[in-house]
């Protein structure tokens, strides 16, 4: 049996039958990232010796399994925006190629209360800014399925870590897609949770009002499980939310008798890849058959998104990015004559262009004369397209469309033109604005077997929902099961 | 159509501090247009009676007692480029 390709509650069982050991299963995951990273170039940062010394540790903790931690002994991978104490963190940026956080995030904390082993930190677009994992200021990852393809972004990284099986589960952070197309790409499961469900302390600030982090996982059953480590208010982020956590897993196999899916024909749009349509729409047709209701819905405020995103996200950025001036942490120009002129050399050395043209942007939408022909505006047509998804979402239990409008394209494909990029955006980006929960879930190839996936939407704070009909949807399939050759 | 100057770049870019070299402000320039036009399709949505959203979660923002409860670290002096006792340094401000 290869470890290395063991999911969360697989190895969970053979841990606490005592079948396999935490540093076995640890070291077989090592081995296979030393394999298969030259090709995939997934991690920024392997941790092995701590790694091995926490799942020794594990080990220890599973000689008495019946009060061992929920995760005891899983390796998770981390992308680089979240924080890790004592662990360089770069933001895939040159600007903090060599800094080393002196606390862990939130999330990071849950992670290792649950007895988690953290493998390593992934790659990612710079400040998870990107849609194809080619903005990281350090190299590119590759799509395991087909390493001249990207394997989506920002959660680069943590989507083709999960599919190469280089670890259980990953962490994302999703923005505006971030989480969900990389998953799509890859063909691995990925959630975005309701805006606030998760705590976004410790996490580098892309866009505070629209950032969240995410499980990337293997299987539905294994999101279920990281997001419940993950998920709960945290007096330390004031916008996460004050709610209870239900058990994710409790609710799985309840099937899907009398879900109603609504589905929206604005996501099914000329200029799709056929294959992702009719992948999509037979998934809908296996959950009908199941016992779901197809309802059609209008969200008619859609083609408006990503002009609203791009707004929006970038006006947050030029002000969450103003701290990296050189002075506290990160890097700093050498030889500037004057503060202003370190602030100015530090950041034109230290961003990458993507970075630079989303601070531009950002400032100039604020800038005096402009912010209410563009940010106040974009602000406005955010209430509406909130209000389309609660509208419909009374007539509907979840929200089904596909997660891209294609497969995962071709490194350098899309790079000259800014605009182009930021359009593969266009189905997971109102999630975003809306603040509703996402998930993406594997239903398909194309001729070129490249991953397909479904993307199902649910109301605030029922991931409860969207994890019971996305495990019906995979349990029902066997999409998720199959491992690209590396 | 929003005409973005290059003289409009480098002013947002000092604004941003951000340097931009003259090869790096024409491509941004180009690019920053190209946004701006596309985002413009926004002015057709009719928004004279909508409130904008300014906050992502609805309720109160949840408040703290006003008490110090941060104890002085000097192992975060360790991210700086430049210290001096536990001082940050940077270039001098005042001539």
């Amino acid at each position: 049996m290869d470890l290395f390709r063991l999911t969360i509650h697989d190895a969970t069982n053979l841990l606490r039958q005592h079948t396999i050991r935490a540093q076995d299963l640890t070291q077989a995951v090592l081995a296979r990232i030393r394999a298969t990273d030259p090709a995939v170039r997934a991690y920024l940062t392997v941790c092995a010796d701590d790694a091995i010394a926490q799942a020794a540790l594990a080990d220890q903790h599973l000689q008495t399994p019946e009060s061992a931690p929920p995760l005891c002994g899983i390796p998770i991978a981390v992308k680089d925006v979240i924080l890790t104490k004592g662990i360089r963190s770069t933001a895939g940026s040159k600007i903090l190629a060599d800094f080393v956080p002196p606390y862990d995030a939130t999330v990071i904390q849950r992670l290792k209360a649950a007895g988690a082993v953290i493998i390593g930190k992934v790659n990612c677009d710079e400040f998870a800014m990107g849609s194809s994992n080619e903005n990281s200021a350090f190299f590119p990852t590759r799509n395991p399925w087909n390493l001249a393809q990207v394997p989506g972004g920002s959660s680069g990284g943590s989507a083709a870590a999960v599919a190469a099986d280089q670890a259980p589960a990953a962490l994302g952070t999703d923005t505006g897609g971030s989480i969900r197309l990389p998953a799509a790409f890859c063909g691995v499961t990925g959630m975005k949770p309701t805006y606030g469900r998760v705590s976004r302390y410790g996490v580098v600030a892309y866009a505070s009002s629209l950032d969240q982090v995410g499980p990337v996982t293997k299987d539905v059953r294994d999101c279920a499980l990281l997001l419940q480590t993950i998920a709960g208010h945290d007096p330390r982020d004031s916008t996460s939310v004050n709610l209870p956590v239900p058990d994710y897993t409790a609710t799985l196999t309840q099937g899907v008798t009398g879900l109603r899916i609504g589905v929206p024909k604005e996501y099914f749009v000329e200029g799709m890849q056929p294959e992702v349509e009719s992948a999509v729409r037979a998934s809908l047709a296996e959950l009908t058959a199941l016992g779901a209701q197809a309802v059609p819905i209008a969200l008619p405020h859609t083609a408006y998104a990503v002009a609203t995103y791009y707004i929006i996200a970038t006006a947050e950025a030029s002000s969450n990015l103003a701290r990296y001036d050189g002075v506290r942490y990160g890097h700093r120009a050498a030889h500037s004559d004057g503060l202003t002129a370190m602030y100015e050399q530090t950041r034109a050395e230290g961003f990458g262009p993507e970075v630079k043209r989303r601070i531009l942007l950002g400032t100039y939408v604020l800038s005096a004369g402009y912010y209410d022909a563009y940010y106040l505006k974009a602000q406005k047509v955010r209430t509406l397209i909130r209000q389309d998804f609660l509208q419909a979402l009374q007539d509907c239990d979840v929200i089904a469309t596909p997660v891209a409008p294609t497969t995962a394209f071709a490194l350098g494909d899309k790079t000259t033109d800014p605009l182009t990029m930021y359009l593969s955006d266009i189905f997971t980006i109102a999630a975003n604005l809306a603040g509703l929960p996402g998930i993406a879930v594997p239903c398909g190839f194309d001729t070129q077997g490249l991953p397909i996936s479904l993307q199902l939407l649910g109301k605030p704070f029922d991931e409860a929902t969207l994890l019971r009909a996305a495990y019906s949807h995979e349990q029902h399939t066997t999409w998720h099961t199959r491992r690209p050759s590396l | 159509m929003p005409l973005v100057t290059i003289e409009e770049v480098q002013r947002v870019a000092r604004l941003a501090r951000l340097t931009l070299t003259a090869h790096e402000a024409e491509a941004m320039t180009e690019h920053v247009t190209k946004i701006l036009t596309y985002v413009d399709t926004l002015n057709a949505v009719p928004t004279d009676t909508v409130e904008p959203i300014t906050h992502a979660v609805s309720g109160p923002m949840p408040l703290r007692t006003d008490a110090v409860t941060n104890v002085p670290d000097p192992t975060l002096l360790r991210t700086a480029p430049a210290t001096e006792a536990t001082f940050f340094q940077v270039p001098k401000i005042i001539e």
